[in-house]
């Protein structure tokens, strides 16, 4: 299959995300909206190193440790992350990020 | 040595009176002006005999090229005397009254005379800039401090005006420094730098403004009547006697030889400005009640004429402009113990509610008439040969601005005796009755004044002979 | 003796030290000896010099003391000049003045030791800056007395600090002076940029080579001659000197009549030399001071106090030695000085008698038959009231007549103003005798009771004045007498550089004789006149109306002044104040700071918490960045 395919999959994926991201207010959904911006980087990287690795180019692969990289800084994230949602939640009793805006005093 | 020793007493006794308590700050106030005064007594001799020993040039920031650069040359000498004057009137007239946080009052002073002395003497443009904010931030404290009601936005104004202008200087001093061939801040790097015309004209404003923030000439001096109305009148002797001759100074230390064509080229404009200055501010003189403001901007007509003569640049005008930066300086300081004592007094600046002091004052009455005269430069006061020479170069330069800048001297006529006539004149009111007459300090200290001011009147000869190195060193840079 | 100069104006200055310092501790008699003991040693001193340089072929002599200013090619130094002229008037200060002196003794005696002392201090420091001015050998000396006689004017005219009408006088006059002086440093300054040396010797020569109608000199001499427009009051700087007459009386006849005044004739009379070389300006000197001479004298008709007359007439006569200045008659003039320095002084002192007698009221409409309380001071005043007349045999008589017949071989309408003037002289001042010492007494029954001769301190002074007055005139008897001028011969070898320039107008002694007689016999005309209308004056009390009225109120002349210049500079300065200063200049400063505030409030609303905001913001910039990357 072209790379083009996955190019424009993988865009279609980052452009969900970022709008998810802007327009809800949910945290929960704005999570995943982050993830799937990720995953969509990721799978954009597995495309390239693929087409290199057909071009003949050795260090095609370094791509794919990027891919690890990344999975495991948004496994770590999400540790932080949901443990803050769980935070506020117990504290607001909702998940909704409009309610933090007591940052700015 | 003598000209680091110069620097060294007020920098060191200011440090220690910070930890001081009681009566001693002020004793060691005293003394290190005293201190101060017999080190300048010294280098003037040294300077009738061996100049060159007053200089001294040791590495400081390496990595810069910036050197701890210091010398005196004839104006110089002359400033560090009118600074150890100063700071020595200061404490002997203030030496009755008891300042809170007096270890912390103290101490400020001697930092800023520190600073002043280092901006006379540098002889490099960094160590320059460091000791001009040096003298400028203990006056801030100072005011912010001990000063009136309004202290904390004027002073805050009063900070911000002036330190915009230093940092205009800043950016100017570092442009030169990058011109110079060996990456140096020293005063003869940048006097060889010859820069073509049109980077004179440019950088010759970046450092005006800032020099004529600091004097002030119009119309950058509306600072300075509230700054000398909200200090606490000890503060605003120094202010006014000393640190606006930094101004001045700075023109024709650093301004005049570095950026001759600069100057050369905006000579009209800064005279114009500077002689409606001094209309302006002596109309507005005019009109003041309150005797505080009224010296300030007395003061700022009279800095008007001096910075119209810098740029007048011929013999009589650059050798009556410093000695008139001395003689302003003394009478003016003059001026303010008087202020000092009335509201020490009576706790009043208002000029309408006084009147009559004559009766109950007399001798203060006659150091005022005499500081008064000298103050409008009555012959024989020493008034009179700075504004004689500076009038007669200005004449010189053109006669009609000279004419125009003459009717400063009806306009400032009228003010000083309206101030002379209301303040000590006139009916006696409940409260003026009960003003009493000089105390031993302050007779001391005026009687000082009016030594110096009959002395130099009579006889300027010693101050002319003393600066003239330095007219006949600007004249021979001068564009003409 | 000539190098003890010196000691003319130190002895004064002693006197003011001495007495100005000591005030607290030194007694009225001891003040008085030594206020009065170091004019009078002075005046001894002058006459030995007088007596050295009075001898023929006597040169001008320079006594240099110390360089006093030097700047670049500029050297003024602190020296002396004695000459013919200025040890004539030498005499005249130190000889009027310690008279003065002497009477003051007794005329202050009420005031309280410190102010008595401090009245006596003024007094010699006055001496002491007028022998500065007459002494000086250059320009700069003069000025430095010149400003300095200004400054002991304004301090004894406020002598009596209490009085708030008084320091307003002391300071109009200070302030009108230093409108003079300033045409006079200017005048200095134009010398420095075509001479390089303000030395009368270097001036005069400079000018000379420059030739007649120089336009630089021209210059020079017109802004010397506005400098003595305010020292001499001349219009349109007059005013100040009638409300001088504030000051004590004694300050009035030293000061404001016989010596302080007559600066700017001296001055005109120094520099002959430039005047005669722009004959133009000699025409605007002598116009001058012509219109003063009437204005003033025709102001003196109608004034009521004693003192306002006499200050009146002071100008009036100051406007006929300008008037003598400007047609060349330098001697004339300086003639008019020293008899008008006798018998000024004489009338003032008589009028302080006068006062002082009726305990401090001047208002002449309640006085009246005076003469049979106070006869010494009668005949003194009537002789200087016929020496200021003219009437024949009295010093008054030769130097006016000197001036008019000057004036008539110059200009013919001239003469016939100036005579129009010497007419009112004679019949103001008779007005003024008739009014106060003759007819009854008009005072109340208090005054009355109080009326004496005033002591024997008081007295001398106006009998040896009287003395001068009578016999000043014969040191210039006019040569149609057939004998020599002594003053002309003396004054010679100052005035020998003008003469060579000026062309003399010369007059025949027939016509001479008959300008004599016409004003001879129209003086006593007016004087009977004056007789006829006031020998028996009783107070009215009427209104005056029409010319009477404008000239009572002096022609308006000081409301005119208030309304050109006194308001619209208060206006000026209050429109600095109140919209330039404060809402102009100051508001864009503080604009400037407020501008900062304002945009750092606004850019504070960025920061509104909204997390969404943020990522949304930062969505945008990172497009933007893209943008710039694909347009780069």
């Amino acid at each position: 299959m072209p790379v083009q395919y996955y190019i424009f999959l993988s865009i279609a994926l980052f452009c969900i995300g970022v709008m998810g991201v802007l327009m809800r207010r949910n945290a929960i959904i704005i999570f995943m909206c982050i993830e799937l911006m990720l995953n969509a980087v990721n799978l954009l990287m597995v495309a390239f190193s693929k087409m290199w690795a057909d071009a003949g180019r050795i260090d095609a692969a370094a791509a794919q440790i990027f891919v690890f990289f990344i999975m495991v800084v948004a496994a770590a994230e999400v540790a932080v992350g949901l443990a803050i949602i769980v935070m506020v939640y117990r504290n607001t009793h909702a998940v909704d990020i409009n309610i933090l805006n007591r940052l700015k005093n | 040595m003598l000209t680091v020793l110069l620097i060294l007493i007020p920098l060191i006794t200011g440090l220690l009176t910070f930890g001081l308590k009681g009566s001693g700050p002020k004793v060691l106030g005293l003394v290190s002006s005293l201190a101060s005064l017999a080190v300048v007594a010294g280098a003037l001799v040294q300077f009738q005999h061996a100049p060159e020993a007053l200089q001294l040039s040791v590495p400081w920031i390496p990595q810069l090229g910036a050197r701890f650069q210091v010398g005196l040359d004839g104006m110089g000498a002359m400033l560090c005397l009118l600074t150890a004057i100063a700071f020595l009137l200061v404490f002997i007239t203030i030496y009755n009254r008891n300042y809170e946080r007096a270890g912390s009052f103290y101490g400020l002073m001697l930092l800023s005379q520190a600073g002043l002395v280092g901006v006379f003497t540098a002889y490099d443009a960094m160590l320059f800039y460091v000791f001009w904010e040096l003298a400028l931030i203990p006056v801030y404290f100072l005011c912010s401090m001990w000063g009136g009601e309004k202290r904390i936005p004027v002073t805050f104004k009063f900070f911000i005006y002036t330190f915009t202008g230093s940092l205009l200087m800043l950016v100017g001093i570092i442009y030169l420094y990058l011109q110079s061939p060996d990456r140096s801040f020293s005063y003869a790097a940048f006097t060889n730098l010859n820069l073509p015309a049109q980077e004179q004209s440019w950088l010759f404003w970046l450092l005006f403004v800032a020099f004529a923030i600091k004097m002030p000439i119009f119309p950058f001096h509306t600072w300075q009547p509230d700054t000398y109305e909200q200090s606490p009148t000890p503060v605003t002797m120094i202010l006014s006697g000393v640190m606006v001759k930094m101004g001045l100074f700075g023109i024709v230390r650093w301004l005049l030889p570095v950026l001759p064509q600069g100057a050369y080229m905006w000579s009209d404009v800064a005279i114009i400005l500077s002689v409606i200055g001094i209309i302006y501010a002596s109309c507005i003189a005019i009109v003041q009640t309150d005797i505080k403001r009224l010296i300030a901007y007395s003061s700022i007509a009279h800095i008007g004429l001096m910075s119209a003569a810098i740029f007048a640049h011929n013999d009589q005008s650059l050798q009556g402009l410093q000695v008139q930066m001395f003689n302003h300086g003394i009478n003016i300081i003059g001026l303010w113990i008087v202020v000092e004592i009335i509201q020490q007094r009576l706790n009043i600046k208002n000029m309408e509610e006084m009147g009559g002091i004559a009766t109950y004052a007399p001798r203060m009455a006659i150091f005022l008439v005499i500081i008064a005269l000298a103050n409008i430069a009555l012959p024989l006061t020493n008034g009179f040969i700075g504004e004689f020479l500076m009038f007669s170069g200005l004449f010189q330069y053109n006669a009609w601005v000279m004419a125009v800048a003459g009717l400063g001297i009806i306009l400032a006529a009228v003010y000083t005796l309206n101030m002379v006539q209301k303040v000590i004149f006139g009916q006696s009111n409940t409260l003026t009755s009960t003003f009493t007459d000089l105390q031993n300090t302050e007779l001391v200290a005026l009687s000082l004044i009016v030594i110096v001011i009959l002395f130099l009147g009579f006889y300027p000869k010693p101050i002319l002979e003393l600066v003239n190195s330095t007219s006949q060193m600007l004249l021979a840079n001068i564009v003409k | 003796m000539i190098n003890l100069v010196w000691l003319v104006p130190f002895l004064p200055l002693l006197g003011f030290l001495i007495n100005g310092l000591g005030r607290r501790y030194l007694s009225k008699s001891q003040v008085g000896i030594v206020g009065s003991g170091v004019i009078l040693a002075a005046f001894v001193v002058s006459l030995l010099i007088f007596l050295e340089v009075r001898q023929p072929g006597f040169s001008a002599q320079t006594i240099t003391l110390f360089d006093f200013i030097s700047a670049g090619s500029l050297h003024i130094p602190f020296a002396f000049q004695v000459d013919q002229l200025s040890a004539l008037f030498l005499l005249i200060i130190t000889g009027v003045g310690s008279l003065i002196h002497i009477y003051s003794t007794a005329y202050m005696h009420d005031e309280s030791n410190e102010s008595f002392a401090r009245y006596f201090a003024y007094l010699n420091l006055f001496v002491f800056s007028m022998l500065i001015l007459v002494l000086g050998a250059n320009y700069v000396l003069m000025f430095i007395g010149w400003e300095g006689v200004g400054l002991c004017s304004y301090l004894l005219i406020g002598f009596w600090f209490k009085n708030t009408a008084y320091n307003n006088a002391a300071k109009k006059a200070f302030v009108m002076n230093r409108i003079g002086d300033l045409g006079f440093l200017l005048g200095i300054f134009l010398m420095i940029v075509n001479f390089n040396s303000v030395t009368f010797s270097h001036v005069f020569g400079g000018a000379k080579a420059m030739g007649l109608n120089n336009v630089a000199v021209a210059a020079i001499a017109i802004l010397l001659f506005v400098g003595a427009m305010g020292k001499s009051a001349q219009i349109p700087l007059y005013t100040w000197l009638p409300d001088a007459m504030a000051g004590p009386t004694p300050v009035s006849a030293l000061i404001h009549a016989a010596t302080m005044v007559t600066a700017g004739i001296y001055m005109v009379a120094r520099s002959n030399v430039l005047y005669s070389l722009v004959p133009h300006i000699q025409t605007v000197v002598a116009i001058i001071g012509l219109v003063t001479a009437l204005l003033a004298a025709s102001i003196a008709l109608k004034q009521n106090d004693i003192k306002k007359v006499l200050a009146y007439s002071t100008v009036s006569q100051l406007g006929y030695m300008f008037l003598a200045l400007g047609v060349g008659a330098y001697t004339a003039a300086v003639f008019h000085v020293m008899t008008h320095a006798f018998f000024k002084a004489l009338l003032f002192l008589g009028s302080g008698s006068v006062i002082h007698a009726m305990g401090g009221e001047q208002d002449i409409r309640k006085m009246g038959g005076l003469k049979k309380y106070m006869p010494t001071t009668h005949w003194t005043f009537l002789v200087g009231c016929l020496a200021i007349a003219g009437i024949p045999g009295l010093s008054g008589f030769f130097s006016k007549d000197e001036i008019l017949a000057h004036t008539f071989a110059a200009n013919k309408v001239m003469y016939v103003l100036a005579l129009a003037g010497a007419l009112m002289t004679a019949f103001y001042m008779f007005r003024l005798y008739y009014i106060t010492f003759s007819g009854s007494f008009r005072g109340t029954h208090e005054q009355e009771h109080h009326l004496h001769e005033s002591p024997a301190a008081m007295t001398i002074p106006l009998v040896v004045l009287a003395l001068l007055s009578i016999l000043g005139g014969y040191l210039g008897l006019p040569e149609v007498f057939g004998v020599k001028h002594l003053l002309a011969s003396y004054l010679s070898p100052v005035f020998a550089g003008s003469a060579a320039i000026a062309t003399p107008h010369h007059l025949e002694h027939s016509m001479e004789w008959i300008l004599m007689g016409l004003s001879t016999v129209l003086v006593i005309v007016f004087i009977l006149i004056a007789r006829g209308r006031y020998a028996k004056y009783t107070d009215s009390g009427k209104e005056n109306t029409g010319l009477a009225k404008v000239l009572e109120n002096k022609w308006y002349v000081d409301e005119l002044y208030d309304a050109v210049i006194v308001k619209p500079l208060g206006m000026l300065s209050r429109f600095f104040q109140d919209k330039l200063e404060r809402n102009g200049i100051d508001r864009l400063v503080n604009g400037a700071g407020r501008a900062v505030t304002w945009g750092s409030q606004q850019a504070r609303r960025l920061q509104n918490g909204q997390v969404g905001f943020y990522v949304f913001a930062m969505v945008i910039g990172i497009i933007v960045l893209f943008v710039i990357g694909l347009l780069l």
